[in-house]
């Protein structure tokens, strides 16, 4: 397959994205069967193509073609080859046909699951679909062809910056850009929703799926990310607030609302226009965060290379897809009235507090990115803004809304008893606020903050379980008949008790690994020992080492516990050739209570070295938990009644949506 | 219609605004401007490396002429990129004045005999305090100060070919201000 077919193939598609953008819309607007049966063909050979040209871009990659400028420019010869294929979308133009291949991976899908869905209305998700991935393929093809040749070609590549040479960062950015990515297809049902004027719980029901996917890749993307930067940046970190995590932790926010607000449109035929507004959101921000890394914009680790052409034309395209479709919503969110009424106490309403909760968060986060940006407009000052910003603002919102988590899901829909719900978390209380004492024996002193953290991890586990019970009528009735209704119940019941176990379970990480992490940096010589906390580090020396592309200095460290060997840490410093660089790879032993880590740093004279050492309590709870909630998310999926397609029982009242009154 | 529907397009529209602004700006958000430029070097006093060689201290880059203050170290990789540049430039006669910043004194000597000395003073940082009053954040930075004592121009990381004519143009402007 030559590179010349992957660039054909994605003309083609262009020209199919352009059809399929233009032809359904307008069969659905004047009733042409014809034209609105041809846009599940559309999307597939929209996919196909890019596939294709995705396949091509992928074999000059694992071949080394270096006529290919892209493959010249990122790939090397005696990189392994699971680097040269990650090496497809570790550059500006690889990774955007990943995007547009996800596009179009989302449209097939929408257009082969989707067969519940009346066919106008599939016609118009899948045009808008098709506009999306025009616009994606016109800025590819304009201004970042990945087939570019080059000629001469040159015999070796520059290679792929050696941090990327990791498995983790592998998969990082193909699961992060399924989660933006899969927010398009909640875009496209809120735009077809718009232009058709009515939304009803059958189409929350349609959407969600494709949410919850897309949240989950999201999930594990983002966990994947923060899991890379704390052991491959060497020193300990796992979240940096930086600029293009903050562009991914935004969707990722605003999408979590969506799930839930989904719900209430799903169950009550409530909160519709808030709902459409915010699957519009959520894909903007997507799109904001592929605008800001590659617009040169904002200054990060993440930025690719930086060409105003792209930035002004993505600027272009970020116009024309949020501002018309926000126009789109000025222009017809009124047809969208209604729905039922509900109590201050209820369930509605603690999804909406909910919904404001992470709406607020995500403001936060919005206005903590773009700040610098606008003041530097406004009057030319250059700030940066950093983690005490973030601890002041969103860490005491997520508190409430860990507090609020707890109450919500024992609320009845309508009219919520809140003595009831209190009743039913009493125990949930005490558990919490004996988990004060407690944290405070096992750690000893620290901020409040990490107080409160740690008890209301407590309590979200403990509200869990008590929502549980509640519903189960544990001890209640006899343990049968309690043990009969927790298998009646739903299994997307389960999927979201797990989910905000989950959640409960990166709190509790985030609090311990924040506030009681003990560090040590130190100049070691070989025979030397440095205690941290309760673990005495020894270091005996350091000799070299060949990896397959890098040289690398191998230190060490010997650790013992009151004297009784624990493990022995080897952490890297590794010296690649192709780009020249050094990385550090931090050697890491996880206990049960928390991560053993060891990083080498430069030698400073005659063999003595500068080290850092950490003890960091339940670091790995972060990810465990994060892993916790996307099982939840799948749990939640496979739960038929949400299920893409698959017969519903209750598929005869609500296969139709209701028109808006 | 009603207007509280048009909000979020409205902030919106804002949004993109500032970015084109700022697009069109041509701004480059990774270039951080000296407080320092147009300003007196901060007071200071460092002693020399090696007997022959003078030290340096504030008071020596006011002396009327322009000259070239290079913050350099022996362990620093690209410092080595740029040295053939300084000597060059100081074989066309441009002072250029170096200051050792956090390194040890044998190792900065073992360097200069190395690769040759281009610098007509060269002062010892050895803790790096003067590299914290002129906002040294990545070594090599270069500097240059017009003949009154004021930095006119700061340049940080190593002079790449392609950065020569501007370090150039700068010594010339600096010798052009009154």
């Amino acid at each position: 397959m030559s590179p010349e077919l992957g660039h054909l193939a994605l003309a083609l598609a262009l020209g199919l994205a352009l059809a399929g953008a233009v032809l359904p819309l307008w069969g659905a607007a004047r009733g042409d069967d014809r034209l609105v049966a041809l846009a599940p063909p559309l999307a597939v050979g929209q996919f196909l193509l890019v596939a294709v040209a995705f396949a091509s871009l992928m074999q000059a990659f694992v071949t080394s073609d270096f006529s290919l400028l892209v493959v010249a420019q990122n790939s090397h010869t005696e990189k392994p080859l699971l680097y040269k294929i990650a090496g497809v979308w570790g550059n500006h133009e690889g990774s955007l046909v990943l995007w547009v291949l996800m596009l179009g991976f989302f449209g097939t899908l929408v257009a082969l699951l989707g067969r519940s869905l009346p066919a106008l209305f599939k016609a118009r998700v899948l045009a808008v679909q098709a506009m999306i991935t025009s616009g994606f393929l016109l800025f590819l093809l304009l201004t970042s062809n990945p087939f570019a040749r080059l000629d001469p070609a040159p015999l070796e590549g520059r290679g792929l910056n050696p941090l990327l040479q990791d498995p983790g960062l592998a998969f990082h950015p193909p699961l992060l850009y399924l989660g933006y990515v899969g927010f398009s297809v909640a875009f496209s049902f809120a735009v077809a929703a718009l232009i058709e004027g009515r939304v009803g719980p059958a189409w929350a029901r349609w959407m969600r799926p494709w949410v919850l996917v897309a949240w989950m890749a999201l999930t594990a993307g983002i966990a994947l990310g923060s899991w890379w930067a704390y052991y491959e940046l060497g020193w300990g970190g796992w979240w940096f607030w930086d600029p293009v995590e903050n562009a991914s932790f935004m969707p990722w926010l605003a999408g979590t609302a969506l799930l839930h607000s989904a719900i209430v449109v799903e169950k009550r035929d409530a909160l519709k226009r808030w709902t459409i507004l915010l699957a519009i959101l959520t894909f903007s921000l997507s799109l904001l965060g592929t605008f800001l890394v590659r617009s040169g914009v904002l200054t990060s680790v993440h930025a690719f290379a930086v060409d105003p052409a792209r930035g002004v034309f993505i600027l272009g395209l970020l116009a024309l897809a949020i501002g018309g479709s926000l126009l789109l919503y000025a222009w017809r969110a009124n047809t969208l009235e209604g729905g039922g009424l509900f109590a201050a106490i209820s369930r509605e309403s603690a999804l909406v507090l909910n919904n404001i909760l992470l709406s607020v968060a995500t403001a936060i986060v919005f206005i903590g990115t773009l700040y610098p940006l606008f003041l530097d407009i406004l009057s030319g000052a250059k700030i940066s803004v950093g983690a005490p910003y973030y601890a002041r603002t969103f860490v005491p919102l997520m508190m409430l809304l860990v507090l609020a988590l707890g109450v919500g899901p024992l609320l009845s829909w309508k009219r919520g008893d809140l003595g009831r719900a209190a009743r039913s978390l009493r125990l949930a209380l005490l558990l919490a606020l004996a988990a004060l004492p407690l944290a405070w024996a096992i750690h000893g002193a620290g901020p409040v903050m990490a107080f409160l953290g740690f008890a209301l991890a407590v309590w979200l586990v403990a509200a869990v379980i008590s929502e549980w019970a509640a519903r189960v009528r544990l001890f209640h009735i006899p343990l049968g008949h309690s043990l009969a209704r927790a298998a009646g119940l739903p299994r997307r019941h389960y999927g979201m008790a797990l989910a905000h176990l989950g959640l409960a379970v990166s709190i509790f990480g985030i609090t311990a690994s924040e506030a009681w992490t003990v560090e040590r940096l130190a100049v070691m010589a070989p025979g030397d020992t440095e205690q941290v906390g309760a673990y005495a580090f020894t270091f005996e020396g350091v000799r070299p080492v060949v990896g397959p592309n890098y040289t690398a200095v191998r230190g060490r460290f010997s650790v013992a516990k009151g004297g009784h060997a624990v493990t022995v840490l080897e952490p890297e410093e590794r010296t690649f050739t192709a780009p020249p660089m050094t990385t550090t790879e931090a050697a890491i032993h996880p206990l049960p209570s928390g991560d053993l880590y060891a990083v080498i740093g430069d030698a400073t004279g005659a063999d003595r070295w500068s080290v850092r050492l950490y003890m960091k309590p339940l670091v790995s709870w972060i990810w465990l938990g994060a892993l916790i909630m996307v099982a939840g998310g799948a749990l939640s999926l496979s739960d038929r009644r949400l299920r893409v397609g698959a017969p519903a029982r209750s598929r005869r009242s609500e296969a139709s949506p209701v028109p808006a009154e | 219609m009603r207007p509280i529907n048009f909000l979020p397009v409205a902030a919106f529209l804002l949004i993109v605004g500032a970015f084109s602004w700022y697009l069109v700006s041509g701004e480059d958000p990774r270039v951080i401007p000296s407080p320092l430029i147009d300003k007196p070097v901060p007071e200071f006093d460092l002693p020399p490396l090696e007997a022959g060689i003078p030290g340096l201290a504030s008071r020596d880059l006011a002396e009327g002429k322009v000259v070239l203050v290079n913050v350099f170290a022996s362990w620093c990789a690209p410092c080595r990129i740029e040295h053939p540049f300084l000597s060059a430039l100081a074989a066309e006669g441009v002072p250029i004045y170096g200051i050792a910043y956090k390194d040890a004194p044998e190792d900065t000597r073992a360097m200069l005999a190395e690769l040759g000395n281009p610098y007509e003073r060269i002062g010892v940082d050895r803790d790096g305090r003067v590299g914290i009053d002129l906002g040294v954040y990545g070594v090599p930075e270069t500097y240059v100060v017009s003949g009154d004592g004021r930095i006119r121009h700061k340049h940080i990381g190593p002079i790449l070919p392609a950065n020569q004519d501007e370090i150039r143009a700068a010594i010339r402007a600096a010798g052009e201000t009154p």
